[in-house]
């Protein structure tokens, strides 16, 4: 039986939100930078350039590089070998509340969705939890903010609609979102599992490092095809126009009901921020 | 690229076209969702508002916290259709410059016509170089909204895109 001490914890917890609004992807940096070199006009170009020049502004001058530093949302794998003598939510809860007021983040969430106070130090995160083998803690962090959240959409298709419906749901999507989520997007895409499970796949379909294929080959494909389709559109970089709307499309799948065909599409702006640490347990 | 200083006077608002790079400096005043929400409240009870619009420019943008020795901290646009409704309301009380990111609606674009205002964008999601063109930031009005509050930016060089122009033509039509 191991342990991971909650004050690391907590201490981990905070840097990842820190460090996540701080300093973007090297990888959406350089895929930022290739697009750049692709697109012709000069408003496409300079919108592309201020998000590189943003990047570095933000990491060397250690500020948030989008004043939607987001909801906080955390994906936990726990090791069956850990055990916890706290509250690993809590846990969680408090090193958000000291990531988003030690970092000056802003504190976008409020307490009820029709009463709007603020929380004022951006509690309470998302937490998802599965369980894996092991002895290790694995954290995934997204700063999901609310332009590309606003546009991710969900719909329950029939079998009969197919891999065209899940293609015409996803470009529909795309269309309706123009400039909202600041493009560049990275889309996540869910397809199968049931209402809940699908909104899921998206999302978790966005936490992939950048530069992965699906491991499904229909999945790979449609990431592909999409990625095509969606550039294919010419809503560019901040819908001003361009070769650049998307740069990577990421197809979670899992088994469903024989009635159904549901497909999620969450959306993740350019600023992708996330963090991804492991915690090794120690001996009790 | 074209420099303006505000207020901005009738003959240059109308003169701007669709398309058209600017720097912007002067005085901005930030204002979103709860702001507007608030605007409006006061304009229905005929109170006083924060500020006068003639002239003036509102900014969507809710800030990160100032850290020491900073005016602000990240300060991006944010998406301007959640305000449509409420734009509509303040552009016939006499705002005419606004600047946002992404499209807006139609009821929105045929009362920007009606009332001759424009609509201006800056890019998504790249608050921290904005906020180095911001040189003095107070606040002004409703601080219990905290990042939603309405405050006075001084910016200097602050670099927007007419997205709407006075007669209605728009950045985001795919036929332009």
């Amino acid at each position: 039986m191991k342990t991971i001490n909650r004050d690391s914890l907590i201490q981990t917890v905070r840097n990842m939100v820190i460090q996540a609004a701080t300093i973007l992807n090297p990888l959406v940096i350089q895929k930022l930078k290739d697009a750049e070199k692709q697109e012709t006009s000069s408003l496409a170009k300079n919108v592309l350039k201020s998000i590189c020049d943003n990047a570095a502004i933000a990491k060397n001058d250690n500020i948030p590089m989008c004043q939607d530093t987001g909801v906080a949302v955390f994906f936990l794998h726990i090791g069956n070998e850990l055990f916890f003598p706290y509250s690993l939510y809590e846990a969680i809860q408090e090193g958000t509340r000291q990531g988003y007021l030690d970092g000056y983040l802003r504190k976008s969430v409020v307490a009820h969705p029709l009463e709007r106070i603020n929380t004022k130090d951006n509690t309470p995160a998302i937490i998802h939890t599965e369980l894996a083998m092991g002895d290790t803690l694995d954290i995934c962090f997204a700063a999901k903010g609310a332009g590309s959240e606003n546009m991710s959409r969900l719909t329950m298709l029939t079998p009969a609609d197919g891999e065209k419906g899940v293609k015409d749901f996803v470009l529909e999507t795309i269309r309706l979102a123009g400039g909202k989520p600041c493009p560049p997007i990275i889309v996540g895409i869910g397809i199968g599992g049931n209402f809940e499970k699908c909104a899921y796949l998206a999302k978790t379909a966005l936490m992939r490092p950048l530069d992965d294929e699906a491991a499904n080959p229909i999945d790979r494909r449609l990431e592909n095809e999409l990625l095509e389709a969606i550039n294919a559109l010419g809503i560019g970089p901040m819908a001003f126009g361009g070769k650049t709307t998307c740069l990577q499309v990421k197809v979670n799948s899992y088994p469903c009901h024989i009635a159904s065909l549901p497909v999620a599409v969450n959306i993740q702006c350019h600023a992708a921020r996330e963090t991804h640490v492991i915690l090794k347990g120690e001996d009790l | 690229m074209r420099h303006l200083q505000t207020p901005i006077d009738e003959a240059t608002r109308l003169a701007l076209r669709v398309g058209e790079e600017v720097m912007l400096s002067g005085i901005i005043y930030t204002a979103r969702d709860q702001a507007h929400k608030r605007l409006v409240e006061s304009l229905n009870k005929q109170e006083p508002l924060p500020f006068q619009f003639a002239g003036q420019v509102v900014y969507y943008t809710g800030p990160t916290p100032a850290k020491l020795g900073h005016p602000i901290g990240s300060c991006g646009p944010t998406s301007s259709y959640r305000m449509d409704p409420y734009s509509i309301i303040l552009m016939n009380a006499g705002l005419k410059i606004m600047i946002g990111k992404g499209n807006r609606s139609e009821e929105f674009r045929r009362s920007l016509i009606q009332t001759k205002s424009v609509y201006l964008v800056a890019v998504g999601g790249i608050g921290a170089l904005l906020s180095k063109t911001v040189k003095t930031a107070k606040l002004i009005a409703y601080p219990d909204l905290q990042s939603e509050a309405v405050v006075e930016f001084e910016v200097e060089n602050f670099p927007v895109i007419v997205a709407t122009d006075s007669v209605g033509n728009d950045l985001f039509d795919r036929s332009n």
